[in-house]
């Protein structure tokens, strides 16, 4: 997998990873110009597109779009499973996940994917291993962080309390 | 001096904003917090103060003075420190950048940490944004860990090392004994991630390849455990375990099997228990099969294998989701030359698929549906793809034509059905048709002697209909400058003939040349046919009429073709430089055409003279092969003095004085090797040769040969040339002799 974008159907940034080395000015090139392409494309049409030399996937997910670029010779249909697989993880931590919950702790999403996906492939094929590798990675930030000068109470849903 | 706002504050804030413009203040606002914030080197706070940094970085705003605040982040010990820092610096940081060095201090450390999550942090960073120096630094770090026991970071270690192999692969042997135990690993996380090292290992180096061909029969004997073992909840999807590894697994066999007839049988079995047991009614079962037939279709399979794997596309076709047909559909594509017989018989769904609402299945369903064409099913397939083409978009109408015209042409049952499809395409599709089709279309009506009269009736009747479409104007023309003998006598036997008289045609052909919708081109066509009617029809003076009204389009034209010429490269093969040279040859039968209705006299002042640039046609004893040999039997009426066929064109061209280049080009189906150009001129001239660009001068206007000369005129006397050509054409010595007299002033003065 070559990069990986996160977008609303306003066209609205929401997440990108990049696994390939490029500028800014290029990455925001890409983004606009495949944006409008895929928020182009209608609801008959297949999940699948030829931009430039590579071929992209894509899925919508209620309000998100979840886009993929992969090279020629990767499988396009076990990369749905892929963007599938990561909705899931998502679904699971954060309780029934909608666009709002990755807008909000956006940081969280890019932690959920850096367990799953490393260098563009996955890690661990087993849901349960990703989902108890991130629960314990929180509990460090629990046990490491420095007693708060202020106390704060987040909502109920969140179990560890996060400094930023 | 007060905490900064938390990050979901900032968030929440933010998105309250109602314009661009107030967004851009409250940014601009919070950014000149963070910065004070940074300067005062605060620790408690960097790690707030970055994350907001990064989500308005996602915004769109600039965030590189947050930088090296992300390096200070991953060194702190904080572990909610270094996870913000290592996602700043992923975000953030790229390798073009010095400071990106940084980091790799940092990042052995982690790598060697006490806790697995920090070393995993690490080994995610690396993995996904290390540079080469980076790469080649802490390689023997991942190469550590890729041995060690604990398999949360042994799987991280190894596609962090296929990042590093990418990135310099030379060290790829450095891991080679590292892979010794991989595959003997239970966890499904090593497994998969170790089968992704050796796919990139194996694809990279042929050495490698070799090497790991005996892990053969342990990938068959883990492939076939995951598909015979029973439901395991934690790898189970739909039904199928651990779809993610069968598929990799699948692909590295590919790679292994491939050119390789032990490897390939060995795995046969498997590839077949796969294909045939796997559950197909979600896409992760689909999406196993689509890797299973790439395999097969590309080791060295038996043949029953090959056709299972077809049938498998074939059923694809028939799925009702698209993804699926999409998958097929290109596949098929990839295999339909060597496995031509097994394609064809899902023809008929495959051209089902033409009638797709996606976009990208009709173009493959369209490309595929070419590849399948043949004698026997021409009829009917044409019948369909010419329905296509009436009703598909645009974009596919000029590579549909084009199919359509190599497919005619290649299986055409009859003349008469290749003129009638020609005919169709240009009526419906005609102004999408490629302009190269223009000469290739001539050239084969030309050959069809017996269908002229009711190919010219009917290219004229569609005239009468619409003169907008370019292409079909263009053809249309030439066949009535040609044989519109044939269509104002009515000579048709196909169908019935038509009545009408020459000077119908004539309106027909001046309403070309003073349409607005006529390009440039096309006026050229008609104008050309108009001359060449002057031979066949009886009313020589509305003709030369229209000429001296038109004789400055004539001139326009020529010029025009001529920058084409000299700004496009000789072997420019594509379809302005080919239509520009069968449209200058259009023009130097017109040119000689005008010389034979006029006098040298009148025809200079017709032409205005000093801009003209002659051009020489040299002698050829024997028959030309070009589309222009129906042409000279017209000339051969007029009892002219030699014979010429206008296959071999010199032409001069002027950029500054005294340089004079010459470009030779050959329309006649031969080479023209051995060409030597020589020039005398009078003796108050000196001329000089420089090399020519090569002696030969490639057959159908592929190239040409040029060569520059240099004319020194100290007594500015009007230029003379006598021009000798020497060459070999199909086995035979050629001379020609010629003389050029009227050189434009610019090229002497």
């Amino acid at each position: 997998m070559q990069f990986m974008l996160l977008f609303s159907r306003q066209g609205k940034l929401r997440l990108q990873k990049w696994y390939v080395p490029l500028s800014d000015k290029e990455k925001k090139k890409i983004t606009r110009e495949l944006v409008q392409t895929v928020l182009a494309r209608k609801p008959k049409m297949c999940s699948f597109l030829e931009w430039r030399d590579l071929k992209v996937v894509y899925k919508r997910y209620a309000s998100l779009y979840f886009c993929c670029a992969i090279e020629n010779q990767d499988n396009e249909l076990i990369t749905l499973e892929i963007i599938h697989r990561y909705v899931e993880l998502l679904d699971k931590y954060f309780g029934s996940v909608c666009e709002l919950d990755i807008i909000f702790n956006f940081e969280k999403a890019y932690f959920i994917l850096d367990e799953f996906l490393l260098g563009g492939e996955a890690q661990d094929t087993s849901k349960k291993n990703v989902l108890k590798a991130i629960e314990q990675a929180d509990l460090l930030q629990e046990c490491r962080r420095e007693p708060p000068l202020t106390v704060c109470f987040l909502s109920a849903q969140l179990t560890t309390e996060k400094p930023l | 001096m007060p905490a900064p706002i938390r990050l979901r504050e900032l968030i929440r804030t933010i998105r309250t904003a109602r314009t661009q413009a107030e967004e851009r203040e409250m940014i601009q606002k919070e950014c000149a917090a963070i910065r004070s914030s940074f300067r005062e080197e605060d620790n408690t706070y960097r790690c707030r103060n970055v994350a907001k940094l990064l989500y308005m970085h996602m915004l769109g705003y600039p965030a590189h003075f947050g930088q090296l605040e992300c390096l200070k982040l991953i060194a702190s010990q904080k572990f909610t420190d270094k996870r913000i820092g290592y996602l700043g610096a992923m975000l953030l940081l790229d390798e073009r950048q010095d400071v990106h060095l940084l980091m790799t201090n940092c990042i052995k450390n982690d790598l060697n940490h006490s806790t697995q999550y920090v070393q995993g942090l690490a080994l995610c960073t690396l993995g996904c944004m290390g540079s080469s120096e980076m790469c080649r630094d802490l390689a023997g770090e991942v190469e550590k860990l890729l041995k060690t026991s604990n398999s949360y970071l042994r799987k991280k270690a190894a596609l962090c090392a296929v990042h590093v192999i990418r990135k310099v692969p030379e060290l790829m042997e450095m891991f080679l004994p590292a892979t010794k135990n991989l595959l003997s690993e239970k966890n499904h996380g090593v497994l998969h991630t170790s089968v992704v090292l050796l796919t990139e290992m194996c694809e990279r180096s042929p050495d490698m390849l070799l090497h790991f061909r005996k892990l053969v029969p342990q990938l068959v004997r883990i492939l076939k455990n995951l598909i015979m073992s029973g439901y395991s909840p934690e790898h189970d999807v739909s039904g199928i375990s651990d779809p993610f590894l069968q598929v990799r697994i699948l692909r590295l066999l590919r790679i292994l099997g491939r050119s390789d007839d032990d490897s390939s049988e060995a795995m046969n079995d498997i590839l077949a228990q796969v294909a045939t047991n796997t559950e197909t009614s979600k896409n992760v079962g689909n999406a196993i099969l689509y890797e299973t037939v790439l395999t097969i279709m590309d080791i060295k399979s038996e043949s029953g294998l090959r056709v299972l794997a077809i049938n498998i596309l074939g059923r694809f076709l028939l799925n009702n989701d698209k993804n699926i047909r999409y998958v097929a559909l290109t596949s098929l594509l990839k295999t339909v030359q060597t496995d031509h017989n097994a394609v064809q018989r899902h023809r008929s769904t495959i051209v089902d698929c033409l009638k797709d609402l996606d976009v990208s299945i009709k173009r493959r369903a369209m490309e595929l549906s070419f590849a399948l064409v043949n004698g026997n099913n021409i009829r009917g397939m044409m019948k369909e793809l010419l329905y296509f083409l009436d009703s598909c978009d645009p974009e596919f109408k000029a590579d549909c034509a084009s199919g359509v015209f190599l497919a005619a042409e290649k299986y055409a049952p009859s003349k008469r059905w290749h003129i009638d499809t020609i005919m169709r395409v240009l009526t419906t599709a005609g102004s999408y048709v490629r302009d190269d089709s223009v000469p290739n279309l001539i050239q084969l009506i030309t050959n069809s002697v017996e269908m002229h009269a009711y190919t010219v009736q009917r290219l004229y009747k569609a005239l009468l209909d619409d003169i907008s479409q370019q292409p079909l104007v263009q053809v249309s023309s030439w066949c009535i400058g040609e044989y519109g003998d044939l269509l104002v006598s009515g000579q048709c036997e196909e169908e019935e003939p038509i009545q009408v008289t020459e000077d119908e045609v004539l309106d027909v052909l001046e309403g070309l040349l003073v349409s607005n919708l006529s390009t440039p081109v096309t006026r050229g066509y008609s104008l050309t046919a108009i001359m060449k009617l002057s031979t066949r029809f009886s009313s020589v003076n509305r003709i030369k009429k229209v000429v001296s009204i038109y004789g400055s389009i004539c001139l326009q034209m020529y010029s025009y073709s001529l920058q084409v010429q000299s700004t496009h490269p000789p072997c420019f093969t594509g379809s302005i430089y080919t239509s520009s040279l069968f449209y200058r040859f259009n023009l130097h039968v017109l040119y000689y055409l005008v010389s034979l209705l006029f006098q040298a006299n009148d025809l200079l002042d017709l032409l205005g003279g000093n801009d003209v640039v002659p051009v020489i046609q040299t002698t050829l004893p024997t028959k030309p092969a070009s589309a222009g040999g129906e042409l000279l039997d017209l000339l051969g009426d007029l009892s002219l003095s030699s014979r010429t066929s206008l296959s071999l064109f010199l032409s001069f061209s002027f950029s500054h004085s005294p340089v004079i280049t010459i470009h030779a080009t050959n329309t006649t189906e031969a080479d023209m090797t051995e060409f030597v150009f020589q020039a005398a001129v009078p003796k108050t001239f000196q001329l000089q040769l420089l090399s020519p660009s090569s002696n030969i001068v490639p057959a159908l206007n592929q190239g040409s040969v040029t060569q520059v000369i240099r004319v020194l005129n100290p007594q500015k006397q009007q230029l003379r040339m006598r021009v000798k050509l020497t060459y070999t054409h199909k086995g035979s010595p050629i001379q020609d002799l010629a003389e050029v007299n009227n050189f434009p002033p610019q090229s002497w003065q």
